[in-house]
């Protein structure tokens, strides 16, 4: 069974900060990582080669440095990395970057192709159903489980109030939940197995696709504008004690009818 | 592509269990504004199987022009393919210039199939739409990294212009059982090689779980408190309230309680008229989940905690020890009355 596994390098989100002065975001030594989502996918795929033996390659598609991220998953147990890059690709919105991806995914070999259900930086949770499409391959989303089963998938799909079990043949796509597993770390050998190994980089040249199809060009949507949230004025803070807290809170409520 | 071809707007109005959704009637009242600045039609499309012109009335009650039904076994339940084929046939037909789909795990499942297969754009989790003096394009205003920037997203060139919208975040109107609107019918062929995967089992969680969207007071707890006995004890507070309780993410993490409890960016949306933090920092992401409550109480005992820029009443203490206070005070002050 061959896995293609979609990472994306993102960075860490919860460390990204706003400067007070100019409200715009520190990204000053914030650290990038495997999405995490993503991650789990990835973990997913490397238990299934753990159980029933599969052949896992990683792609990304991102700036050169996003090779990092490769090369982390190459040390998780990953068997093969091709990175996507290309200026050719940059400024892509979710349908352009899904069309990349779904380009690159036509080369290479697999059953299965897991990618996150989304990734902190963007939160769209639309490249995977529309690399899927592209494909014209099945997709089962909001996957929290996932087995095989002769020439299928079984997986457990999550709604806000209750989930399927759904039996996808293969080929098709999943979109990974973070919370189906903890994916695990990088092993010493792997690390260096990781960089011993070379990461091909395809562009714009290795793709079979309509270069009026990528990047910014071939975005439909466009970011018009953009700014930070301003914070609205912060109300009265008492510092007193615990008793004299909850008094002043319920006298409020009672002020604002709320009580 | 000849955007002027496209017109009205049309929302996907959300069914899950024979019920039509409350994000369905949320986006109505939404693109109610939106269709009326565009002086155009607003149409609910609804897919199912079994579908009762009583749906299509409250629709209508509660803002749609039109109701378009597609009635058929296969859409019963949702499956991506059988959805995405009878809204791709919808749009097909009727070309509307706009289309909004809830933020929903079946609208974003949906949505970016239906897009990639009709080629336009799609803009996720929208918090704020409107439409451009001039152009007439959709602004579509959503927010990105966690909740620390928003962006205004546009598609000039491409039809119709698709987002999801966070649910929660819409009001619906008013229901005026009095308004009038059309029904129609729309058929599609499904076969079986568009049931392209096997729904083994449907499972319902909902019984016992009640949804803190819905809820007009919440007590929510973060780290902060310290164990999962003292989360426990915000219960005695939402209790006097007649609101339920939620969580920060990290809580969430840590198994305290479900993640269908989870307030924030990668949780639910909330906007309570009454909504009390207790042990909650205010990370970004927790913000963006819960600002635009009515009246914000935050309860830390670290006086630099950044949820009290947000709070309208901030509290610094022991939160382990105001909680069953609190809870005293507001039984105190009921019996007054």
């Amino acid at each position: 069974m061959n896995i293609v596994v979609c990472v994306k390098q993102v960075p860490d989100t919860t460390e990204v900060k706003i400067d007070p002065a100019t409200g715009t975001l520190v990204r000053e030594g914030i650290p990038s990582i495997i999405n995490p989502d993503d991650k789990s996918g990835l973990e997913a795929a490397l238990e299934l080669k753990d159980q029933v033996g599969a052949k896992v390659t990683v792609l990304s598609m991102g700036p050169p440095q996003a090779e990092l991220a490769l090369r982390e998953a190459l040390a998780m147990g990953a068997d093969e990395a091709v990175l996507l890059s290309d200026r050719a690709f940059g400024g892509a919105d979710t349908w352009a970057t899904s069309t990349t991806l779904a380009a690159a995914l036509r080369k290479l070999d697999w059953d299965l192709v897991v990618c996150g259900r989304q990734a902190i930086d963007g939160d769209t949770a639309q490249v995977g159903p529309q690399i899927a499409e592209h494909l014209g391959i099945p997709h089962v989303s909001y996957v929290s489980e996932l087995k095989v089963e002769g020439e299928a998938v079984v997986v457990k799909r999550a709604f806000e109030d209750g989930y399927q079990r759904i039996r996808a043949k293969f080929p098709c796509l999943v979109t990974a939940l973070k919370d189906m597993n903890k994916p695990r770390y990088m092993s010493v050998g792997g690390v260096f197995d990781a960089y011993r190994k070379t990461i091909p980089v395809w562009g714009l040249a290795d793709l079979d696709v309509d270069p009026a199809n990528i990047g910014l060009k071939g975005s439909p949507t466009r970011v018009k504008s953009s700014y930070t949230k301003g914070t609205k004025s912060a109300g009265k803070v008492y510092e007193v004690d615990p008793k004299e807290g909850a008094r002043i809170i319920v006298e409020r409520l009672k002020e604002k009818f709320i009580i | 592509m000849n955007v002027s071809e496209y017109k009205g707007v049309f929302v996907f109005a959300e069914r899950r269990d024979g019920a039509v959704q409350k994000v369905a009637y949320e986006l109505l009242g939404m693109g109610r504004g939106i269709a009326d600045a565009l002086g155009e039609p607003l149409a609910a499309v609804l897919l199912g199987s079994g579908l009762k012109d009583s749906e299509a009335a409250e629709l209508i009650a509660f803002g749609a022009d039109e109701v378009i039904l597609v009635d058929h076994p296969d859409l019963g339940v949702y499956m991506t393919e059988p959805y995405t084929k009878a809204v791709v046939k919808a749009i097909a037909e009727r070309k509307p210039g706009v289309v909004f789909f809830g933020a929903t795990t079946i609208g974003r499942d949906l949505a970016p199939r239906v897009s990639a297969r009709v080629k336009t754009g799609l803009t996720a989790d929208c918090t704020a739409l409107a439409v451009e003096d001039g152009t007439r394009n959709l602004l579509m205003t959503r927010p990105a990294f966690g909740g620390n920037i928003m962006a205004t997203i546009v598609c000039p060139e491409h039809r119709p212009q698709m987002s999801t919208v966070r649910p929660g975040v819409m009001r619906k109107l008013e229901r005026d059982g009095a308004r009038k609107g059309r029904v129609s019918r729309l058929a599609v062929e499904i076969e079986a090689k568009d049931r392209n995967v096997e729904i083994l089992e449907v499972v319902s969680e909902k019984v016992a779980r009640k949804n803190i969207e819905d809820s007009t007071v919440l007590v929510s707890g973060g780290r902060g408190l310290g164990s999962p006995e003292n989360f426990r004890k915000l219960d005695l507070v939402a209790d006097e309230l007649g609101g339920l309780v939620s969580a920060s993410r990290a809580v969430v993490d840590l198994g305290w309680v479900g993640q269908d409890r989870q307030v924030g960016q990668t949780g639910k949306t909330v906007r309570p008229d009454l909504y009390i933090a207790c042990g909650i920092s205010g990370m970004i992401q927790h913000i963006a989940g819960m600002e635009d409550s009515g009246f914000i109480v935050a309860v830390n005992k670290n006086s630099g905690a950044p949820i009290f820029e947000y709070a309208d009443l901030g509290i610094v203490t022991d939160v382990n020890r105001l909680v069953p206070a609190l809870a005293e005070e507001l039984k105190a002050a009921k019996a007054e009355r």
